[in-house]
């Protein structure tokens, strides 16, 4: 009897415990998960109710030049931003962890203080320095192309330059990761491979790389979803433009639910987005765990 | 050491702490231009050294804008989706951890499941239930669909794993109950991890951009980075200004960072996993 007793105490317990985040989770997540998918399948203005439509919003989409568009874009974001980013970050902490005390403080300061920023501070001050007329930076790019660009509107430049800014804004947070990866390799390792008489080359190769591989598979992936899901920077440097060559599917959403009142429409992009990231973290993932096998 | 491996190791220095001058000109950059004359700025006279201490554009970006509403608004919803989502998580991990109930390891699956759900792919759904709730322009709508963040309760778990059953005893012989254990124990013996995902969790609110844009629309209610894009409107080309807005919305997190750099780096490395 006083088990019991004791068994449901612990129970209810367990359940006060649990009850806040729960009752959050379901009000603000689990139910705005069963609604996108459920005003996908509507007219739904952005407020107010709206009729089933079936597959409608779906077949709309599919036939939507711009849904082609943005897609396309963002897999062109994705390979501007993910392995280059990625790249970089590993040359740099490579370098970084090579510096001793305070220079190796110094050092990851410099490299890590933008990924603190936000988002805005960032674009405002790469459009500052891209600016047409006065950008501390337009004399570089006339020294390349022979003229001034203006890169946010112009369509061959904007994507690219989208993505430098957003890979000098996020890049630190990479470095750190290869940072501590490489910290968790033993020296013992390196110590032993250098009396076989190993190389530098040959402790990359070797020692390095392998260890580090389920590091890099995490910067690969989290870089992936991350910049699938790109808005910010492209809303605040060139809103999509010039002639949506910098639109992408959250811009989508954002300018049919809330600049076209087409609630069920956006419901239907988020649906599609919320889905491909799923999938494509699942695939990479399984990818990367076979690279790392070998 | 030999002297061919010294000259190496201080070329090496020097080009990666280069590397990283050149990587914040950026900032640099913006501080130079914020302390410009309007008119300094756009000249063919203004080289890439500082020339001029002008405080006039800080002034103006503080008195004739609303960032100090801005502020207010940031440092109060950040430090509100902080506590909550640190004490929330705590206590669902806690029972994840160390209690068992049915559905135990359902709610973990979810909890982990919803770590793959994008947010943005939410917002339309989000933004209909705060204006059902009546929540749109307030801080309650700002802040609750930033409470949900998966990773903190996975990052606890396993900390709370490790914790050494002899470290209960003590406390259950005394008839201590769970509150006691999680608060007098779990927490204290957790106050480094505990620090750290406050750290991010606070970081990832303050700079929060989409959703604080889509649910608020006056502009005494937005949040620092939202309302600095204000700026651009009001101003016009008024790039001192407009930098010394930025900087001014950037500098609680920037120096923040500074003061807590090895939290702030710790914190990040714990939360993402690549060490425990």
């Amino acid at each position: 009897m006083a088990m019991i007793r004791n068994r449901s105490r612990h129970r209810l317990v367990a359940l006060s415990l649990i009850l806040p985040f729960v009752a959050i989770f379901a009000l603000v997540f689990a139910y705005p998960v069963v609604e996108v998918v459920r005003m996908s399948f509507t007219n739904a203005p952005l407020i107010g109710g709206g009729e089933w439509v079936g597959f409608a919003n779906f077949e709309r989409l599919f036939s939507d030049r711009l849904f082609y568009t943005s897609l396309k874009n963002n897999g062109y974001f994705v390979l501007l931003t993910v392995v280059p980013t990625t790249a970089l970050a590993l040359v740099i902490a490579l370098a970084i962890s090579r510096l001793s005390g305070r220079m190796q403080a110094l050092a990851m300061v410099l490299f890590f203080t933008p990924y603190v920023l936000p988002v805005s501070v960032v674009t405002q001050i790469w459009s500052w320095m891209l600016d047409f007329q006065f950008g501390v930076l337009q004399p570089a790019i006339e020294a390349v192309t022979g003229k001034r660009v203006p890169v946010f509107k112009n369509p061959f430049w904007v994507m690219p330059s989208v993505a430098v800014v957003t890979i000098w804004w996020t890049n630190g947070f990479n470095v750190l990761l290869f940072i501590a990866g490489l910290r968790n390799i033993p020296e013992e390792l390196y110590e032993a491979a250098k009396l076989d008489g190993a190389t530098r080359g040959q402790l990359f190769l070797r020692v390095t790389w392998p260890l580090l591989w389920p590091v890099t598979a995490l910067v690969l992936t989290l870089q992936l979803i991350l910049q699938l899901k790109i808005f910010d920077q492209i809303y605040l440097l060139s809103e999509g433009g010039p002639f949506n060559s910098s639109y992408v599917l959250l811009l989508m959403v954002y300018r049919e639910a809330f600049q076209l009142n087409n609630g069920g429409y956006a419901a239907a992009i988020s649906l599609v987005l919320f889905l491909l990231i799923v999938v494509i973290s699942i695939l990479q993932f399984q990818v990367l765990r076979i690279g790392g096998k070998k | 050491m030999t002297r061919q491996t010294r000259f190496e190791n201080a070329a090496l220095t020097c080009i990666t702490v280069l590397a990283g001058l050149i990587w914040i000109f950026p900032l640099y950059w913006a501080f130079v231009t914020s302390l410009r004359t309007e008119s300094r700025v756009v000249s063919d006279q203004a080289g890439l050294l500082p020339d001029e201490v002008n405080t006039s554009s800080y002034v103006d970006a503080l008195f004739n804008t609303s960032l100090m509403d801005w502020y207010i608004n940031s440092i109060g919803t950040s430090v509100i989706i902080t506590v909550v989502v640190l004490l929330t998580g705590m206590m669902c991990a806690y029972a994840l951890s160390q209690m068992e109930f049915p559905g135990r390891k359902a709610l973990y699956l979810i909890v982990l499941a919803s770590f793959m759900v994008p947010a943005q792919a939410l917002v339309v759904p989000q933004f209909v239930l705060m204006n059902d709730l009546g929540l749109i322009n307030r801080w309650g709508g700002i802040i609750l669909p930033q409470l949900v963040v998966p990773v903190v309760i996975i990052v606890y778990k396993q900390f709370f794993d490790a914790v050494p059953k002899e470290m209960k005893e003590a406390v259950v012989l005394d008839g201590g109950g769970d509150y006691t254990l999680l608060f007098k124990v779990f927490l204290p013996l957790n106050w480094g991890i505990t620090t750290a995902l406050g750290i991010i969790t606070f970081i990832m609110s303050w700079n929060a951009f989409l959703w604080p844009f889509l649910v608020v629309t006056t502009e005494d209610m937005m949040t620092i980075p939202v309302g600095i894009t204000q700026v651009n409107d009001s101003f016009g080309v008024a790039y001192a200004r407009i930098m010394s807005v930025a900087l001014l919305a950037a500098a609680p997190v920037v120096i923040a960072y500074l003061i807590f750099q090895k939290r702030v780096t710790e914190a990040v490395m714990i939360s993402s996993g690549v060490k425990g």
